[in-house]
């Protein structure tokens, strides 16, 4: 089960990478993402895999380390906050300058509105 | 604690200007006075206590692990410092009042005026010499401000640029000059250091700590070769010059001399540094003053040189010596005050501050012109004005000490103060004597009392201190001085010290002089107009400029506004420190027993991955990317479950939710295609980028699932106290509202911030004609003709109550229970959602009775509340309690605070959420969409079709 996570979480933050290489806001703002789904999965990782052990006291026997869920539970409300600030911003700046480039130097000569 | 309060209550001051100018300048400027005068009256109580000798001292600790602290402590050279800083701010907060015009915005003006008074306090309070280093970089920073407070003004821009570039360079030295210092002594507490002179004296260290020191007392206190900033400093605001210049900004150079007088001075290094740079600042910075035709740049050269005078007297290493420096602070501040304010009010008046186009205006101000005869004549040190009292005792020590030869010192210091009659004189003469003109740019006349009773309180100071010493300034100057000094003061200061004394004929000298010059001014001028000089702004130019210049084309060659280049190399970076770390490390095979891998899991890996893969190969079509990303996402919910985190699972499936709707709607505004644009070999170049990161992180998460935790894990803390200590059973959410609950209480604050920024950058977008013209024309697909389909809406009605019910259902056993704040939140934004999405944006917001704003403000402000609600108990900052409770016919339930923490979490996530979707749906209303006024309506473009 261990080597399905650790697998995941690369396939994940090579997507991410990858998007985050393109030259378009959209599919930047989707490498993020994917990219914010590997660290979270990463940080739940650091409290080790355990099964039907959830952190509720008086529920079973031994309990999943709750420290990193609660970190990550902020982590996935703060990442939505981050992509929806990144999105206006990519909105925008379509808006205004007419194209959706994330390069400067890259921009079209003439305005294509 | 009180300290502590004095030093913060100017910052927390600050606050209130920006708000209060919304009631009316004069409620602004009375929020910024009241607190000053709090100020004051604190730091009144702790007179006694100072003069009787005794040391008040407040120790907070910081990182005692650092050595940093904030102790404060209050002796007579603070005190001295603290009411001169808050004094004089009181009378600049009144005379800015009615010295700024309507257009300047008042409220940035206090609100910068007090950051700098804190600044400055903070200096002359600390006793912790780090401490005193963030508050001298701050005085640095908000002068910035204040100087540049004029932003139109390219003089005003020019001139907080230099100022800032030369006292915070000197910073930089002072910085290291006090490590050093506190390095030798082993502690960075001044009370510490100040007992350490013998150690310090004689460490190899004390000569380059002394010049790293001096360098950044020299250019605070604009001493030569650094004195050159002050002038510039000029396009300042009059109050600011007045407050900077006077009594506080260029005094923390002599504040922070006198306060290491004790350790630093009396050894020959001390002497020909400091003694030699006063003495050149002094008679130079007289001399350029008398051919200036500013009023400005008169006082500002005139405090060049009176802050040189100061310099030398504490570079003398006497005890006579520091004591005649200190009383001549509390003079040139009074005098000085009051000559800005007065060039301030001739310049409202006039129009004009140049000395050449003025003159007679004796009869047409005649209150300005009794302030400045006053203040000058001190200035030139005329009996029995302040100013003569302490010029007379600076000639007397100057007499007395050999520089280079027995008499140059008392030569060139007769120079100086020759010099300084003569300026003194001429700004009376030629600005005000004579007869009336004709051709002043403005008819000048006396301003009101708001503007005058300030510089004339402090003229009345003169008056007082220079005919009665003994008993107006005799105590301060007692209780500074044995502070500098370290040895008990009595100073004895008389008008008349016999025909026997040097003093006397140096100043007859000096003021015979003085008149002379006065009178040879023309040809002077001539001389000095045809003498070739050094022009100090030109020459800082050819140094910052070619400075400039390589940070340019440095940062050119590091960042070419490339985005993509700045990730790879970010990554390549990272991913080659890894590797070298990874190297030096072991690679053993884990040990951790693994657990068995079950067919559920590999069909949910095997979906993700296969959806993570195909979205580099499918990511132009914009929506399928959008999709494919969802599956992802989705599916990391059922791994959370699987692996014991139910609070994660909800909140990831919540969240996802209203990330994929928010994608949706932004690609509303944004190409739905990315064209094909880079090449093949670019492609392949960035995937092996990729695959080395994915590789990279994929290892690490292996290697670490492999093994046990290298540190046991803080966690059985939370998980044995989370019953007990907190009073939940849920360990996630008592650790996010009640152990870290700081934490949180910082997140839900981001995250409001976020949606605030969403909202003002769509406004923002709303208000430019480009981007309307853009959302006008914006290519619409082909919609269908119900917009808001009967199915959707009805449905979307019945949902509302039960959506919203399990939202209250989830926040309740947030404690116990799987839930919480955060995924109430968002079941709550969902319910709303599909409102908006079933019945469009216009329907939906007309229904909606709260403002997204202020459920973000009560959310903050709940979760606030809920943390002060502990001070009053007597506990830290958010301490949560709780109780059971049995109410009959209910079975006993616990009440606990942290459930109304929860709830401002709840509101804040809610606003955020529902802020961000809000913003990007307006943008839609401009693309020429007919709003709906009606729940399900047919688009009347399509009804046709």
């Amino acid at each position: 089960m261990e080597a399905l996570l650790a697998s995941l979480i690369g396939v994940l933050t090579f997507t991410g990478v990858y998007l985050l290489l393109r030259q378009r806001t959209f599919p930047v703002i989707l490498g993020l993402t994917f990219l914010s789904y590997a660290v979270n999965l990463f940080l739940f990782a650091a409290g080790r895999l355990v099964v039907n052990a959830a952190p509720i006291i008086g529920r079973s026997q031994t309990y999943a380390d709750p420290l990193p869920q609660a970190l990550v539970l902020t982590a996935i409300v703060i990442s939505f906050g981050m992509t929806a600030v990144m999105m206006i911003l990519a909105v925008g700046g379509h808006l205004a300058s007419g194209h959706d480039r994330v390069n400067t130097g890259d921009e079209p000569t003439e305005d294509a509105g | 604690m009180s300290l502590a309060l004095i030093a913060a209550l100017p910052f927390l001051g600050a606050l209130l200007p920006g708000l209060a100018i919304r009631a009316g300048r004069n409620a602004c400027a009375a929020s910024a006075g009241s607190v000053t005068l709090l100020a004051l009256i604190l730091l009144a109580l702790k007179v006694p206590t100072v003069l009787a000798g005794g040391v008040v001292h407040t120790r907070v600790d910081w990182l005692p692990a650092l050595g940093l602290n904030a102790n404060f402590m209050l002796d007579g050279l603070g005190l001295l410092f603290a009411l001169m800083i808050l004094g004089i701010g009181l009378l600049i907060i009144l005379y800015a009042r009615f010295y700024l015009e309507t257009t300047d915005p008042m409220g940035q003006f206090y609100v910068f005026l007090m950051l700098f008074q804190g600044a400055m306090l903070g200096i002359v309070l600390s006793d912790n010499i780090l401490l005193l280093l963030i508050f001298w970089e701050l005085t640095s920073l908000s002068s910035f401000l204040l100087i540049g407070y004029w932003k139109h003004l390219p003089e005003g821009r020019q001139g907080a640029r230099m100022a800032l570039a030369v006292t915070g360079g000197g910073g930089l030295f002072l910085i290291a000059g006090l490590l050093i210092l506190g390095g030798i002594v082993g502690s960075y507490d001044l009370t510490m250091i100040l007992a350490q002179k013998d150690a310090i004296q004689a460490s190899d260290w004390y000569l380059p700590a002394l010049i790293l020191i001096l360098l950044g007392a020299f250019t605070k206190s604009a001493q030569f070769p650094f004195h050159f900033w002050l002038p510039h400093a000029m396009a300042a605001p009059t109050p600011v010059s007045a407050y900077l210049h006077s009594a506080t900004m260029v005094k923390a150079g002599i504040y922070l001399m006198a306060r290491l007088w004790p350790v630093l001075a009396g050894t020959p290094e001390w002497f020909w540094i400091v003694a030699t740079a006063g003495l050149v600042t002094m008679v130079l910075g007289a001399g350029i003053a008398f051919f200036k035709d500013d009023l400005k740049a008169v006082l500002a050269f005139s405090t060049v040189s009176h802050l040189g005078l100061i310099t030398m007297l504490l570079g003398f290493g006497t005890k006579a010596a520091a004591t005649v420096a200190v009383f001549h602070i509390i003079n040139h501040a009074t005098f000085k005050a009051a000559l800005f304010m007065s060039a301030g009010i001739v310049d409202h008046a006039a129009h004009t501050r140049d000395l050449s186009r003025l003159g007679g205006l004796r009869k047409l101000m005649p209150v300005t012109f009794g302030i400045v005869l006053l203040a000058s004549l001190s200035m030139a040190g005329i009996p029995p004005l302040n100013g003569f009292l302490s010029k007379e005792l600076m000639l007397e020590e100057a007499a007395h000490t050999t520089w280079i030869s027995p008499w140059a010192m008392g030569l060139l210091a007769t120079t100086g103060a020759l010099f300084s009659v003569a300026y003194s004189f001429r700004l009376l003469a030629h600005g005000f004597l004579g007869p009336p003109r004709t051709d002043y740019p403005a008819m000048p006349h006396d301003p009101g009392a708001g503007l005058w009773s300030a510089p004339a309180f402090l003229v009345l100071l003169v008056v007082l201190i220079g005919v009665f010493p003994m008993a107006t300034a005799a105590w301060l100057v007692d209780a500074a001085a044995g502070a500098v000094t370290g040895q008990p003061v009595a100073v004895e200061i008389h008008h008349w010290h016999g025909l026997g004394s040097a003093a006397l004929w140096m100043s007859l000298t000096a003021t015979g002089g003085g008149l002379l010059m006065l009178g040879a001014f023309p040809r002077l001028r001539a001389v000095w107009g045809a003498a070739p000089r050094p022009e100090a702004k030109r020459l800082f130019d050819g140094l910052i400029e070619p400075l400039a210049a390589a940070a340019r084309s440095l940062t050119g060659l590091v960042h070419n506004g490339s985005f993509n280049r700045a990730v790879a190399v970010a990554v390549l970076a990272i991913a080659g420190v890894s590797l070298w770390a990874f190297l030096g490390g072991s690679h053993a095979a884990g040990t951790r027993s693994l657990l068995p891998v079950d067919f559920t899991s590999l069909s949910v890996w095997g979906l993700m991955v296969a959806a993570a893969l195909a979205t580099p190969f499918l990511h132009r079509d914009r929506v399928v990317a959008l999709l494919l990303t969802g599956v992802v996402g989705l599916l990391i919910a059922p791994l959370f479950a699987v692996f014991s985190a139910p609070d994660l699972a909800l909140t990831q499936i919540s969240v996802e939710v209203v990330t994929i709707l928010l994608m949706l709607l932004a690609l509303h505004f944004l190409p739905r295609t990315t064209p094909a644009e880079s090449t093949f070999p670019r492609r392949l170049a960035d995937a092996g980028i990729a695959a080395i990161a994915g590789l990279g992180i994929g290892w690490l998460a292996w290697a670490m699932l492999t093994r046990q935790p290298a540190f046991a894990p803080i966690s059985h803390f939370h998980l044995a106290q989370s019953k007990p200590g907190a009073g939940g059973t849920n360990a996630v959410n008592t650790i996010i509202v009640d152990f870290r609950g700081y934490d949180t209480y910082g997140e839900i604050i981001v995250l409001g911030i976020a949606a605030l920024v969403i909202f003002a950058l769509s406004e923002t977008l709303l208000r430019s004609p480009a981007v309307t013209r853009r959302l006008a024309n914006l290519p619409r697909p082909r919609e269908d003709g119900d917009r808001h389909p009967m199915m959707l809406v009805v449905a979307t009605r019945f949902l509302l109550p039960m959506a919203l019910m399990v939202g209250v259902y989830v926040y309740l056993r947030g404690h116990n229970l799987p839930g919480g704040g955060f995924v109430a939140g968002l079941v709550f934004a969902i319910a709303y959602l599909m409102q908006y999405m079933a019945s469009g944006y216009e329907w939906s917001q007309a229904r909606q009775r709260h403002d997204h704003h202020v459920l973000i403000g009560w959310g903050v402000l709940i979760a606030s509340l809920c943390g002060v609600g502990a001070w009053v108990a007597g506990l830290p900052f958010l301490t949560s309690g709780f109780d059971y409770v049995h109410l009959w016919p209910l079975e006993e339930f616990e009440l606990a605070t942290a459930a109304i923490f929860d709830l401002g979490v709840f509101l804040c996530v809610l606003g955020a959420v529902l802020l961000a979707l809000a913003s990007l749906s307006r943008l839609a209303l401009r693309t020429g969409e007919a709003p709906n006024t009606r729940p399900f309506d047919i688009d009347p473009a399509m009804r046709d079709r």
